[in-house]
Parts: structure tokens; C-alpha cells; sequence
């Protein structure tokens, strides 16, 4: 039995509920992201919310699997100030879906100026809402300072840490992360991020506190079944299954129970 | 959390997935020496390009003798400017910065 709690749904098939389903995963969660394309308008993403507050869930639960979701402008697409306002202006009204655990995936990409206006401004959201924080970190060699310029954000605002999930991390951002008092997700993907085997060995040099792996499956070339795979590889190392639950489930569902709407036991499915 | 596995184990699990991966390697230089051959440019060793000459250069920390390499190839690749630039020229990363 695993968590994923970063996947997007929106771009994969129902094939991959069901090949999920058989490998274990009874809960997920699917942030708000860029969708290999940009947005023409702020409607674009008042339609992109029903979609991962309404018909996910339902799609999901066909399965035994649970849907849960963080809403936001993703920074790839902050760039342009005046859209990001109009969407901003949108999420309160899906916050109260009861799929909703926060608001997420919000970061930096190119680390740019309005990105950083873009993400303040969610992280005000959260703040008054008393939400969650999912947040993206940048690409490759944008990674280590936006990591930087994000903490630095949030504590700016007086937000507790121990709220916040920093993603994408790796073996140069991980202990920075960790060592503010945040929790940390290593995103299991091919080429970029992390492989199985180097997120097996991250949990063995800083241990298994406050640390998640995930999938972030999407539409670019990703494993759905990587968190899985991940637990196989812990496993041929002898790591212990106790520890192996601790890092693809109980972790996650201790930092997302804080949002009171974490749920793993699924409803009856309702297809539609 | 130590890792649970002896060293032979180590080698026996993952040597011939990293002896593959460095001969891809070898073989992306040589297939880069034969393009910029035919092309009348540089090769790996003198390429202009910040990419091809990030990867040369952690391969140097490959085998300096000190520990993390994972850890410190990723920061040699990293941008370590601390001001948010002015405006995103583009959406994606190239994967390496220009090296002194
Ligand atoms: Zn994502």
C-alpha cells in the first residue's frame, strides 16, 4: 500500500489509475501545473480547477484510489502578472471542494522577478487561509537558487515550515530544505530529478524524517509506477519494509493529514 | 540509515548498469568529435559549448577522492546568483551553467 502524493492525472489514462490500483496506491495527490502548454485565458484554469476537483476524483475512485488536489497559477505561467491576478482571483471560490488539501504546486521556474511577485502572493493566500504549501523548485542549474529564493519567501511571511513541502529536491538542495524545517519531496523521474537508486541513497545519508518520494508524473516522458519501483529498490537493498511504508506512506499521510481532508480509504466509486 | 548492502554487493547489483552508462558517455564524445570533425569544429576537449564543457569538467570530480560527487557536480552545474532576474527569457533549463 503507497501514497503518491504528487502526480498529474489530468495528462495520463485511466489505464494508469488501474495499473496504479494493482501496485498499491490508495491516495494520491495532483497539484495545480503548467500543462505543456500556455493558458489563453484565466477561464482556461477556472476550467482546469472542475476538472481536478470534480472529475479526477470520480475517475480515481473507479479504482479504490483517493484524489486529492492543490490549487494554483504554476510559475510557468506567472510571468505575465495581469493573468496570474485574474486566476489568483479565482482559487478562493474552489477552496472549500473537499479534495482541496492547500495550495501547490507554487514556486519558481526561471527564478524571474515576477515568478517571485507571483509566488508571494499565493503564499499570502495560504497564509490567510491557513493552508497547505506545495511548492515547485526550478529546473537544473535554476534549482539551487530558486530552493533559496522560495524559503527564503515563505519565512518571510512568518509561515511554519513544517506546512510546507518542498519538491524536486536533490543531493545539493535536500539538507538545505530539511535543515529549515521543512519537508522535502524527491520526485522520481527519468533523465531530470531523481532516479530510484539516487533516492534510495539520499534517504540513506539524511534519513527518513519529514522526506517523501513521488512520481510527478505528466505528459512528458514519466512512470507513474515510480514510487513503486522506488519501494522494489529499497527492498533489494535490504532496507527494512517498516522503513519502506514510512517513506511512501505514513510520511505523506502525516504531512497531508495536517490539512484535516486527507483521506486513504476511498468512498464508493461514482463514475459519471 | 546506512546502507544495508556490503561493498561486493554493490558492485555485483550495479556494475554493469554503470559500465553501460559510462560507455554512453564515450560514445557521446565520439559521436560529438565526429560531427564537429566533419563540421570543421572544435572538439569535446575545447568546445565552446557550456554544456558539453560542464560535463567535461565534473567528470574531474568523478575521481578526485572526496566524497559527495553527487552532491557537488549538481552545485558546479548550478546558477549561484542570488537576485531574481528581471524576466524569464525562457520556459525551460539547459542543464549547466558557464564555467570559469
Ligand atoms: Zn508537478
Amino acid at each position: 500500500m503507497y501514497i503518491d502524493p504528487h502526480i498529474h492525472m489530468v495528462s495520463r489514462t485511466t489505464d494508469d489509475y488501474q495499473r496504479m490500483a494493482l501496485a498499491g496506491c490508495v491516495a494520491i495527490t495532483e497539484p495545480a501545473f503548467w500543462a505543456g502548454y500556455d493558458r489563453s485565458s484565466a477561464q482556461g484554469f477556472v476550467d482546469y480547477f472542475r476538472l481536478l476537483t470534480d472529475t479526477e476524483p470520480r475517475r480515481a475512485a473507479q479504482f479504490g484510489i483517493r484524489h486529492h488536489t492543490w490549487l494554483c497559477i504554476n510559475p510557468k505561467e506567472s510571468e505575465d502578472l495581469g493573468l496570474a491576478r485574474e486566476v489568483l482571483a479565482e482559487i478562493p471560490k474552489f477552496l472549500d471542494r473537499p479534495n482541496v488539501l492547500g495550495i501547490g504546486e507554487i514556486g519558481l521556474n526561471k527564478n524571474s522577478r515576477n515568478e517571485l511577485i507571483v509566488l508571494e502572493e499565493h503564499i499570502a493566500l495560504a497564509k490567510s487561509r491557513g493552508l497547505l504549501i506545495l511548492v515547485h523548485t526550478p529546473h537544473l542549474e535554476d534549482k539551487l537558487k530558486g530552493t533559496r529564493l522560495i524559503m527564503d519567501a515563505i519565512m518571510a511571511q512568518g509561515i511554519d515550515p513544517g506546512r510546507v513541502l518542498i519538491d524536486h529536491v536533490e543531493e545539493h538542495t535536500v539538507r538545505l530544505v530539511l535543515d529549515r524545517g521543512f519537508w522535502a519531496g524527491m520526485t522520481l523521474y527519468p533523465d531530470t530529478k531523481c532516479t530510484p537508486q539516487r533516492a534510495a541513497d539520499i534517504f540513506e545519508m539524511h534519513g527518513t524524517d519529514r522526506l517523501w518520494i513521488n512520481s510527478a508524473a505528466d505528459w512528458g516522458v514519466s512512470d507513474p509506477l515510480a514510487v513503486p519501483k522506488c519501494r522494489e529498490e529499497m527492498r533489494r537493498r535490504g532496507h527494512l519494509e517498516a522503513v519502506i511504508q514510512r517513506v511512501s506512506f505514513d510520511n505523506p499521510k502525516k504531512f497531508l493529514s495536517q490539512s484535516g481532508r486527507f483521506e486513504v480509504s476511498c468512498s464508493c466509486p461514482t463514475p459519471r | 540509515m546506512a546502507t544495508p548492502m556490503r561493498v561486493s554487493e554493490i558492485i555485483d547489483q550495479y556494475f554493469l548498469e554503470h559500465r553501460a552508462k559510462t560507455l554512453d558517455l564515450a560514445a557521446f564524445l565520439d559521436r560529438h568529435d565526429r560531427a564537429a570533425k566533419a563540421e570543421g569544429l572544435a572538439s569535446a576537449e575545447a568546445s565552446k559549448d557550456v554544456r558539453v564543457r560542464a560535463l567535461l569538467r565534473a567528470l574531474d570530480l568523478l575521481r578526485d577522492g572526496h566524497p559527495e560527487r553527487a552532491r557537488r557536480i549538481l552545485e558546479l552545474w548550478s546558477d549561484h546568483s542570488t537576485a531574481p532576474i528581471p524576466a524569464a527569457p525562457m520556459k525551460g533549463a539547459i542543464g549547466a551553467v558557464e564555467l570559469p
